[in-house]
């Protein structure tokens, strides 16, 4: 059974369609990339695999439970898929420690204590242990974004969803969040990022998924995909934003 | 202008001979600060909910609170005051029953009550929807996606934010509903601003009565400020730059 199964799936807003049958699946363990350009539908995409956006056609299963089915407790999935977006959504006024607590003591009924522990690990493994007791606005951007996946690994998700997790980062500080992601791949985790940053996709990725209005035109192996993409748009793509 | 300023007048036996004008003078301000307080909570409790309930995504919710808005905001204080005392009871036997039959300063307290924080309730519903509103959209999502309820969301995430961001308005309310509390006068209500008044008609001591009731009201709206203040000094997050600089 696949961590995340998308069966052609289609939303519309009105009468615009943002996703046209998407179909594709993320396997226990696996790194897949969706790249696209702006507007495509890669972060509605992505935020349908935990409920976050509705869609009227097709299904998506997360570890066997399916998201479509109104009779699931989103709530309970969503705890077990951690997310990650592009401008962090630190809680700023809480400190790091309460926002890596809050929804382990509030979702997962873990005691203070234990939630409190477990955050502290987290924030070890990112090399933010000593910002604890920081609140979200004294930190950098790449700390933020290093908190953000912290509190989204307190939760001991099954699998991790990226929303562009570095493109709101000064460049200076990108190579301190991929690093984090680099290691949590190495180690095993499932996870379906959107990105542009095509070296983190070289080196970890399994599948590379490219979207183009709405729909997944092509889904590759990382290797098939970086030595000739299928299609033209693809290719236009990739020279564009492997140029700089 | 030529006025014999006579403060002594405070110290003047009213024509009952029970009381001095003085005393006269701090019951009303009791009154005043008495509505003011209990439509005060009022306003806030329903406020925050009828603001809350118009920023979910439930349309039938969003229509109740905003028409609830509507409703208080575009009828004028006067003839709401009027509404409450001498109409509303009409239309709710028990009510009537109660009102006819306690003191009036208790049938008017609990009309201006009702009226000044209904009232005040649509004003701060706007800025706590508002408050919400310039919150970025991805706290929403953040929350949700940790899987907290939608009532958790609002509860741990939206509205501690939502509340530092309205204090400054909610500060000006405060001190609205303080001002606002003087219309009481006109259902007999014998707050701050109607002792004065009568004060002033009984002793033709219009000027003095009228600056105590003048230094009075500067003094409750600067005490109130100066709470807020340091409220707002007080909910103050580290590092966090209003607007979130997005
Ligand atoms: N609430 C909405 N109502 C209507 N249209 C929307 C809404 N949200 C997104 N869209 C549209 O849906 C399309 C896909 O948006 P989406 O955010 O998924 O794109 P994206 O691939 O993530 O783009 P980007 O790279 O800019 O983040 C866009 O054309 C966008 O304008
Ligand atoms: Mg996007």
């Amino acid at each position: 059974m696949a961590m995340i199964e998308i069966r052609d799936v289609s939303k519309w807003y009105g009468a615009f369609q943002v996703l046209k049958d998407c179909t594709t699946k993320v396997e226990k363990g696996e790194v897949v990339v969706v790249c696209g350009p702006s507007g495509s539908g890669k972060s509605t995409l992505i935020k349908t695999v935990n409920g976050l956006e509705a869609f009227q056609k097709g299904e998506i299963l997360v570890n066997g439970i399916p998201v479509h089915d109104p009779r699931t407790n989103l709530s309970k999935l969503r705890a077990g898929v951690g997310m990650v977006f592009q401008h962090f959504e630190l809680f700023p006024h809480l400190t790091v420690r309460q926002n890596l607590a809050l929804a382990q003591v509030k979702v997962l009924k873990r005691a203070k204590d234990e939630a409190d522990a477990r955050g502290v690990r987290y924030l070890e493994r990112v090399g933010l242990a000593a910002h604890a007791d920081k609140f979200p606005g004294q930190l950098s951007g790449g700390q933020q974004q290093r908190v953000a996946i912290a509190r989204a690994l307190s939760m001991d998700p099954i699998c991790m969803l990226f929303d562009e997790p570095t493109s709101a980062l000064d460049p200076e500080m990108i190579n301190e969040v991929l690093d984090v992601m680099v290691e949590l791949a190495k180690e095993g985790m499932t996870m379906m990022v959107v990105t542009h940053e095509m070296g983190f996709a070289r080196k970890v990725a399994h599948r590379v998924i490219f979207m183009d209005h709405g729909q997944i035109v092509e889904d590759a192996a990382k290797d098939d995909f970086f030595g000739t993409p299928r299609s033209d748009r693809a290719q236009q793509f990739l020279a564009k934003i492997l140029h700089h | 202008m030529n006025y014999n300023w006579n403060w002594g007048v405070f110290f003047q036996q009213t024509p009952d001979g029970d009381a001095f004008y003085w005393e006269w003078i701090v019951s009303g301000l009791l009154w005043t600060l008495a509505v003011s307080a209990a439509a005060w909570l009022i306003a806030l409790v329903l406020g925050s909910v009828i603001g809350v309930i118009r920023t979910t995504e439930r349309t039938w919710l969003v229509r109740l609170g905003n028409a609830w808005v509507e409703l208080f905001r575009n009828i004028p204080l006067l003839v709401q005051m009027f509404l409450w005392y001498f109409v509303i009871p009409e239309f709710i036997p028990p009510l009537k029953g109660w009102m006819t039959s306690t003191e009036p300063i208790y049938a008017q307290f609990l009309a201006a009550v009702l009226c000044l924080g209904l009232f005040t309730s649509a004003r701060i519903a706007e800025q706590v929807r508002a408050g919400i509103q310039s919150l970025p959209r991805g706290q929403r999502m953040a929350g949700r996606a940790l899987g907290l309820s939608e009532v958790q969301v609002y509860r741990h995430v939206l509205l501690p934010m939502a509340f530092r961001i309205v204090i400054p308005p909610l500060t000006s309310e405060t001190m609205n509903l303080i001002k606002n509390s003087s219309i009481a006068l006109t259902i007999g209500l014998m707050e701050l601003t109607f002792r004065s008044r009568e004060m002033g008609e009984y002793t033709f001591n219009f000027f003095e009565a009228f600056s105590a009731a003048t230094i009075i009201y500067i003094a409750i709206a600067m005490t109130a400020n100066r709470v807020m203040a340091w409220v707002e000094r007080r909910a103050a997050v580290p590092g966090y730059i209003a607007g979130g600089g997005r």
